[in-house]
């Protein structure tokens, strides 16, 4: 036996052991928040499990070598697949916490197996005191080795997932290399290397499809199946099918669903036109997609349509993704189109010419790159492009779910010395949604000329335009102060309102 | 606080031995700071040290000036922008720079313009005369709320989300971090801001505020003078103040404003952080203005009054006031003055002009150290997201200041400012040793600071450029602000004035400014040139 590569053994047992638990805690802190207490719930488990390991050690009796390489391999197994297990439980609502301890305990006990098996084997080898000294001074050592390369190299390079997977590949090795090293103390070993190569085939297959894997947790996380998925520079954009449609999400938002969509654009863009039916330049600012372009060229008097979108990847979708172009009716296509992308604010910050509607439709301020465009400055500048009469329309969150955030929006409006006049919708896929139509003069509620709108809508109708301006007492006014880039409190309200709600 | 002796960056060994295991583990992982670009900006060495080497006497004709401004820092562009103002032009400025600023000068790159020092100005209030002046003029002053406080565009101030705090592994929002705080250390920041509330709105018998700015605005009342005697480590000893967070929050507070530590900070500077900026809100959250090129911006527009007369490369070399006139020599000229103000920093001072004797080894200053880097995107960091003021709770810097923070661009590039004061009592030393030191030990080191909330960060950092201040500001110490030798020096010498925020012990905006329009106020007053006063003389 050459006690050089039993060392190295004793090393990478160590380090692969604490590996995991760094594993689990990494992953219950960055999965549960609160990284105290998740780290040190895992330590203390982890320990407590591998003091049952030492414990049950007593309990193997013969054949002690080839007992070491089956708990390898086991190890190997649970602690590599480990991440993968966890990501899939999380999922999976009130089971990932008793499957986070399950782990937790059962790879601490393997591993708590393995230092006590390796010393008893050694026994022969060294005399008692030599033996506890270089094995636990090894095991110390494998420790702090895993413990600055995990920070520092694997998560970095590797990721949670395929770092917990390499460090089973690596087991899956010891135990491997095992049958070697121990080979005059094993009888046959063929059947424990085919055993130790089929768990490295298993692990390599793990790795390779690592990817993938990560890419499915998303379809997890949608609940539908996942059909388009693409990071930008400024988003993360994702479009999900089911069998009423397709829905389109971005950072995890979903920004609208096909089966009902009609409802959400209709309400969008043709108050703003009864309100000035006239309306021949009209600007947009968000809705890439296309949709609210579509409904507004409905309108044959629009002679411009100019479409400020930041991403440009959004609007490309939006002319070349199929189930989109014929969502959205080829709009973007359209030779009165103009597409912009940039920053909106900056965008308004030089004076664009005078525009008669202004459609403004950004996803929700959820964080302050949003929330900068629902401040009063943005209102200011954007009434700066604005005609004397013109009129903008806001997709201003939801009165109901998000009602301080709502109304914050109005108080907003006004304090950029404009009228508001709020008004809602109900979408199955949404709920209550809500919107805030603006101008420098009196608003009064639109109503349609000789009780008709234009033709061609699914929703709206002139009776029905004149109910989305009646919010019912739960949507009321409540007491809130506007919205600035210096203090954005509507970050901070639409947080709590949706907080509260959960 | 982990402060080497020296205050300088090691080479993290460990770290180094460890990117070798990963080349020799992973076949990658090798950090990548070696292809970061960089070098040393910043001021002239050369130029600052004829001053030692005693160059040659100016040569030509001596030429009269009728007044002349020496520094182009704050106060003497301020001194400049209030004679012109009053309608008076027959002025020179010198300064030995390339550029005017001083302490608030900036760069520029590709990416951004951004600052080498001073960054904000907090909003200030109606008494601050000079201040809201000169918003006004830069169309940012829209008038003021019922408590006296300017009213600033929206546009102008630092937007939100406006600071975090990097503590245990992750960012949140706001510098005073409550999560994981215990109920004591509550109880005492809640107690802690009630006394600077209190003091905030302290005023003496004629109405003075104990703490405001500028410095001539502050009650000399004997009890809030007796702050001046201890440090600010002491007072909060002395209340009973001792959560770990507090004393945290005192020791950044000095390290900020000041570059000292809080044990060497007198209890009054240490409390006029916190108050004197109350006073000016009378809420707790304090409002900036800030740009890009961070006060700069407001240089420049100082500047804009003394267009054709500013004199830059120019080294002053000697003053000597003699009966009725000023002479100067400037490396840009021998000069014959009815009046001059001299805005130059004291440490200068000393060497130029005769019978100072007394106040050597008085002003002490903290060397500091800004770096900028500039970065092809947007590092990853958990938790709270980016900005404008991102401060690392264990840390000997400050953290940095996001220079893009205002801008609407599509651009994912950015420039950050970082800044490290050099605390160390023995300051001498430490500047030596700043002086020696290399570029290499700067970027390794602010690599090595922002990494830990920036695992990523070698994946966008392109350049790092670094600015050594070897005499940053003045310290204000126990028994600065009472010390006598301070007094006389802002004291006129015939017809030389004084305006420097040495004089002060607070190095900020609002003092230098004030500093320059008193000494220019001077100036107009013994001309018999009318104007109204803006600094309350
Ligand atoms: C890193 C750093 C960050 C800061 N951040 C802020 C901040 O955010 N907000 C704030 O309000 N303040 C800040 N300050 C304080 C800043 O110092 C003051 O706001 C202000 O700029 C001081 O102006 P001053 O005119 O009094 O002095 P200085 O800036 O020192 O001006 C003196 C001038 O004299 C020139 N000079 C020196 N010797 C000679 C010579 N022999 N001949 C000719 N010219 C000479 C110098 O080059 C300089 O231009 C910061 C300072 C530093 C160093």
């Amino acid at each position: 036996m050459r006690l050089g590569l039993v060392y190295l053994t004793v090393i990478i047992i160590a380090a692969c052991g604490l590996g995991y638990e760094l594993v689990a805690g990494a992953l219950s802190s960055y999965l549960l928040g609160d990284s105290v207490t998740q780290f040190s719930l895992t330590i203390g488990l982890y320990l407590f499990a591998m003091g049952i390991g030492a414990w049950l050690s007593r309990y193997v009796q013969r054949n002690l070598v080839s007992r070491f390489v089956d708990i390898e391999l086991a190890v190997a197994l649970a602690g590599g697949t480990s991440a993968m297990v966890l990501h899939l439980a999380h999922g999976r609502g009130i089971w990932f916490r008793p499957v986070l301890y399950g782990e937790i305990v059962l790879i601490g006990t393997l591993v708590g197996l393995e230092i006590p098996l390796l010393m008893r084997i050694l026994k022969d080898e060294l005399d008692f005191r030599e033996l506890v000294a270089q094995v636990l001074s090894l095991d110390y050592v494998g420790a702090l080795v895993v413990s600055l390369s995990f920070p520092l190299l694997f998560v970095p390079n590797l990721g949670v997932v395929k770092s917990a997977i390499a460090f089973g590949l690596v087991n899956a090795a010891v135990g491997l290399w095992s049958t070697w090293i121990f080979a005059q103390r094993l009888g046959a070993v063929g059947w424990l290397r085919a055993k130790s190569l089929a768990v490295i085939g298993v692990l390599a297959a793990c790795l390779w499809g690592a990817d993938a894997f990560t890419g499915r947790l998303e379809g997890l996380m949608y609940g539908d199946e996942v059909v388009l998925a693409k990071s930008t520079p400024y988003q993360r954009i994702v479009v999900t099918s089911n069998e009423r449609g397709f829905q389109l999400y971005l950072n995890g938002a979903l920004q609208f669903a096909s089966a009902d969509e009609y409802r959400y654009h209709e309400a969008l863009v043709h108050p703003a036109f009864v309100a000035r039916p006239q309306a021949r330049r009209v600007l947009v600012l968000g809705g890439g997609d296309g949709l609210a372009v579509r409904e507004i060229l409905k309108h044959p008097q629009v002679e411009r349509v100019t479409l400020v979108d930041i991403d440009p990847e959004m609007t490309r979708l939006a002319r070349e993704y199929e189930p989109l172009v014929t969502l959205n009716a080829r709009a973007l296509h359209d030779p009165r189109v103009e597409l912009v992308h940039e920053d909106a604010l900056g965008w308004l910050a030089t004076r664009r010419g005078l525009h008669d509607i202004a459609i403004v439709d950004f996803p929700d301020p959820s964080h302050y790159a949003i929330g900068k465009l629902y401040t009063a400055a943005f209102y200011q500048r954007l009434t700066e492009n604005l005609a004397p009469d013109g009129v903008m329309a806001i997709q201003s969150t939801s009165p109901l779910f998000a009602r301080r955030a709502f109304w914050c929006i109005v108080r907003t409006v006004e304090s950029a010395q404009l009228t508001a006049l709020p008004y809602h919708v109900f979408l199955p896929s949404f709920g209550e949604w809500g919107f805030v139509l603006a101008a420098r003069q009196q608003l009064s509620v639109p109503k349609a000329a000789n009780g008709e709108l234009i033709s061609g809508l699914r929703y709206l109708d002139g009776p029905t335009l004149s109910a989305l301006f009646h919010l019912g007492p739960d949507m009321q006014p409540v007491p809130v102060e506007p919205n600035r880039l210096d203090e954005q409190r509507l970050v901070r309200y639409y947080e709590e309102d949706w907080r509260e709600l959960d | 606080m982990s402060s080497t002796d020296s205050g300088f960056p090691r080479r993290t060994l460990l770290a180094g031995g460890l990117s070798a295991a990963g080349a020799w583990w992973l076949g990658s992982g090798c950090r990548r700071t070696p292809s970061i670009t960089g070098s040393f900006a910043g001021p002239d060495m050369s130029r600052g040290h004829q001053l030692l080497d005693g160059a040659p006497p100016t040569a030509g004709p001596e030429r009269d000036v009728p007044v002349a401004i020496l520094g182009g820092g704050i106060a003497g562009l301020s001194a400049a922008w209030r004679l012109a103002r009053a309608g008076f032009h027959d002025f020179e400025l010198h300064e030995l720079e390339s550029r005017i600023g001083g302490t608030s000068v900036s760069g520029s790159n590709a990416i951004s313009a951004y600052p080498w020092g001073a960054h904000y100005l907090p909003v200030p209030v109606r008494e601050q005369r000079a201040v809201c002046e000169l918003l006004e003029e830069l169309g940012l002053l829209q008038g003021f709320d019922a408590r006296g406080r300017a009213l600033i565009p929206e546009t102008a101030l630092v937007r939100a989300p406006q600071s975090r705090l990097f503590y245990m592994g992750s960012w949140s929002e706001g510098l005073y971090c409550i999560d994981g705080a215990s109920r004591e250390d509550l109880v005492q920041w809640e107690r802690f801001e009630q006394r600077m509330r209190e003091f905030a709105e302290r005023r003496d018998e004629q109405g003075r505020p104990w703490f405001a700015l500028p410095l001539a605005r502050c009650s000399p009342d004997a009890r809030a003078l007796e702050l001046d005697r201890i440090s600010f480590a002491q007072w909060l000893a002395g209340e009973g103040f001792d959560s770990p967070r507090l004393l945290w929050m005192a020791e950044y507070a000095c390290r900020d404003d000041y570059g000292c530590s809080h044990r060497e900070t007198s209890a009054w500077a240490g409390i006029f952080y916190f108050a004197s900026r109350e006073a000016s809100s009378g809420a707790s959250d304090s409002e900036f203005l800030t740009w890009p090129e961070g006060n700069a911006f407001l240089a420049e527009a100082l500047a804009r009054h003394a267009q054709g007369r500013i004199r830059t490369g120019a080294l002053i070399r000697r003053i000597e006031p003699r009966d009725g006139i000023v002479r100067v020599e400037s490396s840009a000229g021998a000069l014959r003055c009815e009046q001059a103000i001299c805005a130059l920093p004291r440490f200068v001072l000393q060497r130029v002009l005769d019978g100072l004797e007394a106040e050597r080894g008085r002003f002490r200053y903290s060397p500091w150290v800004t770096a900028n880097l500039s970065l092809s995107g947007t590092p990853a960091s958990r938790g709270a997201s980016l900005a404008w003021d991102n401060v690392l709770h264990e840390s000997e810097s400050l953290g940095y200041v996001v220079a893009t923070h205002q801008s609407d661009r599509t651009d994912p590039r950015s420039v950050w400012t970082w800044y490290r004061p050099l605390v160390q009592s023995d300051v001498a030393a430490t500047r030596q040793a700043l002086l020696r030191s290399r570029w290499e030990d700067w970027r390794d080191e602010v690599m090595r600071d922002l990494s830990r909330a920036h695992p990523d960060l070698d994946r966008h950092v392109q350049q790092i450029d670094v600015w050594r201040w070897a005499h940053a500001m003045v310290r204000p110490e126990p028994g600065f602000r009472t010390d006598p030798v301070r007094q006389v020096a802002a004291q006129p010498r015939g017809r030389l004035y004084f305006a420097h925020t040495d004089l002060s012990g607070l190095s900020l905006f609002e003092e230098a400014q004030w500093q320059g329009v008193r000494a220019a106020e001077s100036v107009l007053s013994a001309r018999g040139i009318p104007f109204e006063s803006w600094s309350g003389i």
